[in-house]
């Protein structure tokens, strides 16, 4: 691939603006891991099954190995290493952490923000919503359990934030 | 950007047995962990291997030269030059009459499986790599393939390698008791054919490797996504012709092995050799496609067996034959797989005969070697389905036919009739636990009112035993192991008592950091916040031997109690010497959450555990036989196996329209001993039981008659989502491990070793009345749906 044919992106990338050429195939994984070089986001298959690449690309999740970094020219992602605000693990961390909702953690980076998805989506799931939602995010270790209770335990952290936010209260 | 990581409020030094957070998981939920692909070493080269497209075929030419001129690209190796770089690849286990072919990680002349390493192509990015990888030209003279292992056994087959008649690798006989005279007295003989069918692993991470040599010493340092750096420590210099001293090996974070990173594979020799050859860092990860057809598989198995049976449901002998399709050419431990299966073949149960030979057959298939469980689930499969058999073919209740057979609570240690000694168990403790949580009798009547309304649910049980604690040195070698089966612990306390614990077992999402901490923070009076666990890297933790065969708590952990129990009496020494008191006098005692030393009776007279440490290291006050310093290491080796046990019941229903298995209730009793952590137990069997339920219902490898694997991605190999799985239900019974002095089994392989046959027998019972008698794995709705038309036609139904 010659150099002429690169293409100019910029992509806000965990809050911060990166402006790189990168050629026409690179894959968003691919520049998220080797061109900025946040590794948190993993490669588990090639063929968009295993969902351990998934970010969020302008707030809602994507396999990021099924994306090319020009097609997310212009837009904003969020990667595991941006969950954390302010020196606090997100809801979904804690509780993955609290519930050993992880053995190798492999699937962990793609599973969290596949679920982060889904309580974007639905803040209140019941079992079979938080089941058929992270059905693109495959993990071998745990049997899922411990990662529904997880993401369960998450959603009532979060719409209690917000309740409290909402109430006036303070930061969570 | 410093992350608050607040340590659970555990009570101090109180920790054993109860749960804590993982010490693993801040870097692995912040995705700052460090797996091998997330390696970037400056001058970094990466690898691309040409893989064989045929089951068989001579290789006629390779055309290296376009490759070469590729941009980017600095090697490429073939077959020709692969015996000036490294030796062939080793066999880590011995059989009587072996055939083990020399085999190199390069095919030389021929390939025997789809997916079997022609050529590597070294160049400067990935991407480089593999454009020059689809450029090597090579030319194929396809040869005719076999790929069932009945059919390779039989004269006229294709063979697989020349010098191996009718395929067969190996025999393997184990016989114990006597057989003829349960036959002769047997009221009725039960026979059953079982698939146990081919399985890949499938951990979320792939495998990988980065080979880094230095260019002037030859240094090597190799990172692995492996479960064993020391063994391969063991082997890589001799084939990499480097002096063992100085080559380390370092198992980083990895991602899941399940047994498939229980070995030493082509791309590790080949990185290691072209780093050694270049001078410069060589990179190879492996594609999930590759992982299909690359990395081992597991199982595939044929089972024949015929049971001796008394009228009343009593086991009198079993006879076996077991064709285990091993694949093409042995990979590190593939001999000694299915060998574990006859051992483990008369289960919970008091049957007096056990005639079993297994067969080992080449094929043009990946070749097999260790999955979760490894020998033992196919032990567990066969054994739990024949004892469903027995009852329905005698008209008994499968868990009354159980009962009749179980080894009892007060006959342990109980020795096997194939030559083992089981440590403790109370198998019909843990059934009756487990009959609490289900409604017995109320699901008769449901399946009943249910069938009525033609639907049919259905119940399964399976109680097991298996194998753990891997392995007395002895007993190992005596099997045929390379190896011994030992581990080593060191504890070291700084002179700010802080512990460090270096242990030779390698984790890949089991939480040994945890729960070694766990250990030693009881063990010594130390919080489990100031216990650093280091481990997977030979140069850190220069004694071990890894991590497989839920072996780990029971040796590693012991070894890792027993180092800190060493240490303990080292610092009463030296307690009792500053106390000015003899040291039988001296106690050790952890109050507030901290160890410290005090005089019987006196225990105002006391120093703490750290006292003692600076004391070891300012040496200014030591008694004259004890030297300075507040370190120990223990090499424990174990004197038997552990062996966990548990009773599963699974309830499904099947749609008779398309065959779909829905399971209802999954319910698991494990007793795996003592239990360090309680939650990090429940995560590995609940781990265990998805890929038991997977193999149940929705994995399996298929090759097609000419050898090509049609599974070769997670598009065609059917690995469960959190859709696919119930929610399970377990529970423990506590029988404490007599074997060693934690108490504890081990339980990795637990779920999966029980689940299997469990959802089949209660896809069969729901089957039953309509004269489904057996249905091979995977149940997939297909499969069912079929049976169910099949029993149909023939009308071998009984009224509901």
């Amino acid at each position: 691939m010659s150099q002429d044919s690169r293409v100019r992106v910029r992509i806000r990338v965990n809050g911060d603006v990166h402006e790189h050429e990168v050629e026409p195939r690179l894959l968003l994984v691919q520049y998220l891991r080797d061109v900025l070089g946040l590794t948190g986001t993993h490669v588990g298959c090639d063929t968009s099954h295993c969902g351990a690449c998934t970010v969020l690309l302008d707030g809602e999740a994507v396999k990021s190995c099924t994306v090319l970094a020009v097609q997310a020219d212009g837009g904003e992602v969020t990667t595991i290493e941006g969950l954390a605000q302010h020196g606090r693990l997100h809801p979904l961390q804690e509780a993955f952490w609290e519930h050993h909702g992880l053995q190798c953690g492999y699937c962990t980076p793609g599973m969290i923000m596949s679920a982060l998805d889904l309580l974007n989506r639905h803040p209140d799931p019941d079992e079979e919503t938080i089941r058929r939602g992270l059905e693109g995010n495959l993990c071998r270790c745990t049997g899922y359990q411990n990662i529904v209770r997880a993401v369960q335990a998450a959603a009532a952290r979060m719409r209690a934030a917000e309740a409290a936010a909402a109430a006036g209260g303070g930061d969570d | 950007m410093a992350l608050p990581i607040e340590p659970r409020p555990a009570q101090p030094g109180r920790v054993l047995g109860r749960v804590v957070r993982r010490k693993e998981d801040p870097r692995l939920i912040t995705g700052t962990g460090s797996y091998v692909d997330d390696l970037r070493l400056p001058g970094m080269l990466h690898m691309a291997v040409v893989r064989s497209p045929h089951a068989h075929a001579r290789i006629t030419g390779i055309d290296t030269g376009r490759a070469r001129s590729m941009p980017g690209v600095r090697a490429v190796i073939t077959g020709e030059e692969v015996k000036d770089l490294c030796g062939p690849m080793p066999v880590g286990w011995s059989l009587q009459g072996l055939k083990a072919p020399v085999k190199y990680p390069l095919a030389l002349d021929r390939v025997r499986h789809v997916g079997e390493a022609v050529a590597v192509v070294v160049a400067e990015s990935p991407a480089a790599a593999a454009d020059g990888a689809e450029a090597v030209q090579v030319g194929y003279e396809p040869l005719p393939a076999v790929t069932d292992p009945e059919a390779a056994m039989q004269d006229g087959s294709p063979l697989v390698w020349d010098d191996v008649p009718n395929n067969i690798a190996a025999r393997f006989p184990l016989s114990g008791g006597d057989i003829e005279d349960a036959f002769r007295k047997a009221d009725r003989v039960v026979k059953l054919r079982l698939v146990n069918q081919r399985l890949v692993p499938v951990p979320m991470e792939p495998r990988g490797v980065v080979a880094q040599a230095h260019p002037i010493s030859g240094e090597l340092t190799l990172w692995s996504s492996t479960q064993i750096p020391h063994i391969l420590h063991a082997l890589l210099p001799g084939l990499l012709n480097v002096p063992e001293t100085r080559v380390r090996i370092v198992a980083p974070d990895v991602g899941g092995g399940f047994g498939c990173k229980l070995n030493l594979y082509a791309e590790e020799i080949l990185a290691g050799a072209l780093s050694l050859k270049l001078g410069r860092p060589v990179k190879w990860i492996e594609r999930r496609s590759e992982h299909f057809m690359a990395t081992i598989h597991g199982r595939d198995q044929i089972n024949h067996v015929e049971a001796a049976v008394s009228g009343d449901g009593r086991i009198l002998g079993i006879r076996a034959r077991i064709i285990a399709d091993i694949g093409a050419y042995h990979q590190l431990l593939t001999p000694a797989i299915p060998t574990f299966t006859p051992f483990m073949m008369s289960g919970v149960y008091a049957i007096p005969a056990l005639d079993v030979e297994v067969i080992e057959v080449f094929t043009n298939k990946t070749p097999t070697d260790a999955y979760r469980g490894a020998g033992r689930p196919e032990a567990t499969y066969l054994l739990e389905r024949l004892v469903d058999t027995v009852a329905r073919e005698l008209g008994l209740d499968p868990v009354e036919v159980r009962r009749r057979n179980f080894i009892k609570a007060d006959q342990f240690p109980y020795n096997t009739v194939s030559g083992l000694t089981y440590d403790s168990g109370d198998y019909e403790g843990a059934l009756n636990k487990l009959l609490e949580k289900i409604d017995y009798e109320g699901f008769r009547r449901q399946q009943q009112e249910a069938r009525q309304q033609g639907r049919l649910l259905g119940i399964g049980f399976s109680t097991y035993v298996e194998i753990c604690g891997l392995a007395p040195s002895r007993i190992w070698g005596a099997l045929g192991a390379g190896i011994g089966g030992w581990e080593s612990a060191t504890v070291r306390i700084s002179p700010a008592g802080r512990v460090t614990v270096v242990t030779g077992t390698s984790p890949h999402g089991q939480g040994h950091q945890t729960s070694w901490s766990q250990i030693v923070a009881e063990t010594l009076g130390v919080n489990y916040e100031d216990v650093e666990v280091l481990h997977g890297d030979t140069a850190v933790a220069p004694h071990g031997l890894d991590t497989y065969g839920s072996r780990s708590a029971a040796v590693g952990g012991t070894a890792v109690y027993m180092a800190s129990v060493k240490l303990r009496e080292k610092a009463r020494r030296i307690a009792a010497h500053v106390l000015e008191a003899t040291v039988d006098d001296v106690e050790f005692q952890v109050v507030d959450g901290q160890g410290r030393f005090h005089v019987k009776g006196a225990p105002q007279r006391h120093v703490t555990l750290a006292q003692v440490a600076a004391a070891a290291f300012t040496a200014h006050n030591l008694p004259d036989d004890v030297e300075p310093g507040m370190e120990a290491t223990v090499f424990y080796d174990p004197t038997n196996f552990t062996y966990p046990f548990g009773a599963h019941a699974c309830i499904v229903e099947v749609d008779p329209e398309d065959g779909r298995v829905k399971i209802l209730r999954y319910v698991a009793v494990d007793d795996c001993g003592n239990v360090i952590n309680p939650q990090l137990v429940e995560g590995q069997v609940h781990g265990g039981l998805a890929q038991g339920i997977a193999q149940a219902l929705y994995e399996g490898v298929v090759y097609d008659e000419q050898g090509q694997l049609l599974t070769a991605s997670l598009t065609d190999y059917a690995v469960p989502t959190a859709a696919d799985l119930p929610s399970f239900e377990t529970d423990r019974t506590v029988t404490p491990s007599p074997t060693n002095p934690l108490g504890v089994k081990g339980v990795g392989e637990a779920g999966t070793i029980g689940s299997t046959p469990c959802v089949v027998n209660a896809v069969i019972d729901a089957l039953a009345h309509l004269g489904v008698r057996h249905i091979d794995m995977p149940l997939r709705p297909s499969r069912v749906w079929a049976a169910i038309q099949q029993a149909k036609a023939s009308g071998g139904g009984q009224p509901a």
